[in-house]
């Protein structure tokens, strides 16, 4: 456990991907067997057992922790599992002798229900803060250390010098704790039979398009599409097998069941952008926001916010590689495999023409349909190459929209903004009144946010609990990407992604927007 | 249960104790001030006369100015103030830190200033003394605040820079107590290498040394080359870890000594790689052990968790107040 623990402590407070890869590097290779393979489990999101965790904290808490004290100490630390960690006072009355990963397991894997809260209570007299902690964490099925599936796959491939294409390609034939994966990398076994099951093959990124990239094209040699505002997702299908994975190739296929069965009789790997869509229309972001982070789905969810995949590349078109190809012929491809394969949920990106680039920005320009952030451009003599590779694939997006609105009201911060006001509410007027338009946690520097801090604490006229009510006399400008109508709040609108872009202690609050501008912003099909 | 002692009581300029007519740690100038330690939010310039150790004399002359009407003691002297009998008891804080014991018709109180009860070899270790009420601080009054031992967490420093011979760590310190301690601490585990210091160190770690606080090879890193540096221990003031000085020293190892560092979530938001949870003052399970050791049956509370700790209390039978004191940092570390 010890080996373990200090691996999440380390990550914990690791912010590079390269100081998180030889981290975890190091780990695969010195640590022992089978606690290494459980690691990998809960990091790549494979955990075979669930633990209730919500219920076995609810009564093990106040066994060994004063409820005022635990709710005050939670909301400093801002979160459950390091909270417990911490407030524990070991007071060991079992002493076990084996404190692996695995043994400590062993423990749960037998117990009954009723039994879970008296094994963790043992097994966390046993430990010490970060052993807690690791063990809380492991149990809950979620590290949150910032390492997705793919990165820990990565660093896997790193430790012992393979490449990380053939550990997707045998992945889905192994099971934790991955004996044979590990013997066959030490070089001690055979590798493990890939069968024919889906994996995933990375993708391609496109960088912001700039000023001096326009002079490297002719409008001829790129094709342009609309970019839409949903997230990157890559499907690969066997023909009696799909799986949809994320950019990151973490496999988010329980999610979004209807796009599985939709594919499930397809062969090919194809690259696209999943959306929400109802009615023929493409839904904003916050919908299909709903549906993600979920391990299981409701036929309720599925009704409400249909799933939709919008495809634009072909990487395999059954069971050839295409990627060396052109865009151009890989388009065509996609087009006659679309044709060929029909699944449901699904339609193709459609090329925007490019006459010239002046019309091309007249267009970017003026289009606010739903869902669409702005275009992309790809060159189409490009291959489709893994990664970020410069010069071919480029976005363009729409500026985003700005107000100047009044803040209103802030409150303090949760985990590490939990001694600063760091969540704010701000509004616009509507005649001499200021009606709350939206709330934002971020977009400012930590020197900015003691500036406002300082400036809510010296202007609060009313405290309602957490929240403290400010004299309207600040101006904030918030930018955000669109304006939606909704019921839900007082306004009458609902901002997506509101960010504060810049404090304008130098404007007067009456000068700051009205709604009814504000109003005039929101989208319509 | 006897009432309250209303001869100390808290006023817009900070604790006053009435018949003796001088203040504890005054956050605005007044005319007499006893000062518990060093810390600028303690020692405050412009006062018209000073009373305290003649260690935090010292600390005073150094970053206030020399100029002060100041008068030192040493720890355990009596001293009678219009009939208020004042000692000063180490508190283990920093060098010359003390509680602050105030005798007056029969009752005792103790103003504890700042406090820790864990091993320091820079400072003596605090006494508990036994009193009617006690005056504690509250900055890690919150029970998941259980600081390491500081030696092991020394010696994990020690390690890390053992296995990263081609990185310097940059260690953001507090100036004044936590980087002697450090180094003093380092030093006892067999650390013998130059430890280099930002210029904001440099005055302070030659006035430990002048009150005989042995720090080894310390050094100004404004005499080496920065670029031909490596593998090296650089202590600097916490807010210079991340700012246009500490670039010049690569692809540094940040580190951070500090009590907060026991929340994950305040090390990221620090940008400590390497966080370190040493702290100046009392942990929880140090205040609750200091309360039962002073025996007090009546605790007033000071700067920091206040809510925690008066809860506590209750919990454990003692009649407690929050003493609302202006101008304590509740970040201050
Ligand atoms: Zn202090």
């Amino acid at each position: 456990m010890d080996r373990f623990a200090e691996l999440l402590n380390r990550l914990s407070t690791c912010a590079e991907r390269n100081g998180k890869l030889k981290l975890l590097s190091s780990y695969f290779r010195e640590a022992p067997d089978p606690d290494r393979g459980l690691a990998l489990a809960v990091l790549t999101d494979n955990l075979p057992v669930s633990f209730p965790m919500r219920r076995v904290l609810a009564d093990l808490i106040p066994r060994r922790a004063d409820p005022v004290l635990y709710k005050l100490s939670r909301d400093y630390v801002g979160d459950t599992a390091e909270t417990v960690a911490l407030i524990w006072k070991p007071e060991p009355r079992v002493r076990w002798n084996d404190l692996s990963l695995n043994a400590i397991l062993t423990h749960f894997q037998s117990a009954k229900p009723k039994d879970m809260a008296d094994i963790l209570e043992t097994a966390l007299d046993n430990l010490d803060a970060n052993g807690r902690f690791a063990l809380l964490k492991f149990l809950g099925g979620a590290l949150r250390v910032g390492v997705s599936a793919r990165l820990a796959k990565t660093a896997l491939a790193q430790a012992y010098g393979v490449d990380v294409g053939i550990i997707e390609e045998v992945w889905h034939a192994l099971t934790p704790p991955y004996a044979a994966l590990f013997t066959w990398l030490e070089g001690a076994g055979p590798k493990p039979d890939a069968g024919e099951a889906p994996f995933y093959r990375p993708v391609m990124l496109a960088h912001a398009i700039e000023d001096n990239d326009w002079q490297n094209f002719a409008p001829h040699e790129i094709a342009a599409e609309w970019k839409w505002d949903g997230i990157r997702v890559q499907i690969a299908s066997t023909g009696t097998e799909a799986k949809l994975f994320s950019r990151q190739g973490d496999d988010i296929s329980a999610t979004f069941p209807e796009i599985i069965q939709a594919f499930a009789k397809t062969r090919g790997v194809l690259d696209g952008e999943l959306l929400v869509r109802r009615d023929g229309a493409i839904q904003p972001f916050n919908q299909l926001q709903q549906r993600l982070n979920r391990k299981t789905v409701t036929a309720k969810m599925r009704a409400q916010y249909p799933a939709h995949v919008r495809l634009y590349d072909i990487l395999y078109d059954d069971k050839t590689d295409v990627r060396a190809l052109t865009f151009d012929a890989r388009r065509q491809r996609l087009e006659n495999w679309f044709t060929r394969e029909q699944p449901a949920y699904a339609d193709l990106s459609s090329l925007v023409p490019v006459e010239s680039f002046e019309a091309l920005r007249a267009l970017w320009s003026t289009t606010r349909h739903e869902g669409i952030e702005g275009l992309m451009l790809k060159r189409r003599a490009s291959p489709y190459l893994a990664g970020r590779p410069k010069g071919h694939w480029f976005k363009w997006k729409r500026a985003p929209l700005t107000m100047d609105c009044v803040l209103i009201y802030a409150q303090r911060g949760a985990g590490r903004r939990a001694s600063l006001h760091s969540d704010f509410t701000f509004g616009c007027w509507k005649g001499a009144e200021l009606v709350p338009v939206g709330k934002a946690y971020f977009g400012f520097t930590d020197a900015e946010l003691k500036q406002l801090d300082k400036f809510i604490r010296e202007n609060t006229v009313e405290r309602f609990g957490p929240v403290r009510v400010v004299k309207p006399e600040l101006v904030l400008e918030v930018a955000f990407d669109a304006v939606n109508a909704s019921n839900r709040h007082k306004s009458g609108v609902a901002m997506r992604f509101p960010r504060i872009h810049r404090i304008r202690w130098d404007k007067p609050a009456q000068e700051a927007d009205k709604l009814e501008t504000l109003i005039g912003l929101i989208d319509k099909n | 249960m006897p009432p309250s002692p209303s001869w100390l009581h808290p006023n817009p300029n900070g604790l006053f104790c009435e018949p003796g007519g001088f203040y504890i740690d005054p956050a605005r100038p007044v005319s007499r001030a006893l000062i518990t330690h060093g810390h600028s939010d303690h020692a405050r310039s412009g006062h018209d006369a000073y009373l305290a150790t003649s260690e935090t004399v010292e600390v005073m002359k150094l970053r206030l100015g020399p100029n002060h009407n100041y008068q030192s003691t040493r720890y355990h002297e009596t001293h009678n103030i219009n009939g208020v009998t004042v000692r000063f008891i180490p508190a283990g804080h920093i060098l010359g830190s003390a509680q602050i014991l105030l005798e007056w018709q029969g009752q005792r109180i103790v103003a504890s200033g700042d406090y820790k009860r864990s091993l320091d070899p820079t400072c003596a270790p605090f006494e508990p003394v036994a009193c009617d009420v006690f005056i504690t601080e509250a900055t890690f009054a919150l029970p998941v605040f259980c600081h390491e031992p500081a030696d092991k967490e020394v010696a994990r420093l020690i390690i890390s820079i053992a296995q990263n011979p081609d990185r310097n760590h940059l260690l953001g310190v507090y100036g004044l107590g936590k980087a002697q301690r450090i180094i003093a601490l380092l030093r006892q585990q067999g650390f013998t290498h130059t430890i280099w210091l930002h210029g904001a160190l440099v005055e302070l770690c030659k006035l430990y040394e002048r009150l005989g606080v042995k720090l080894g090879d310390v050094r100004p890193v404004s005499e080496a080359d920065a670029k031909t540096l490596k593998g090296e221990l650089v202590l600097c003031p916490p807010s210079a870890t991340h700012d246009r000085w500490a670039a010049k020293f690569g692809n540094a190892i940040t580190s951070f000594a500090s009590g907060w560092m026991r929340v994950r979530a305040r090390a990221r938001q620090r940008g400590a790689e390497l966080p370190l949870i040493i702290s100046d003052h009392a942990d929880w399970p140090q205040l609750l052990q200091t309360i039962e050791d002073v025996e007090a049956p009546e605790i007033w509370v000071t700067h920091g968790r206040e809510d925690a700790l008066v809860h506590q209390l209750a919990l454990m039978g003692r009649k407690a107040r929050a003493l609302a004191l202006i101008g304590f940092e509740d970040e201050a570390e």
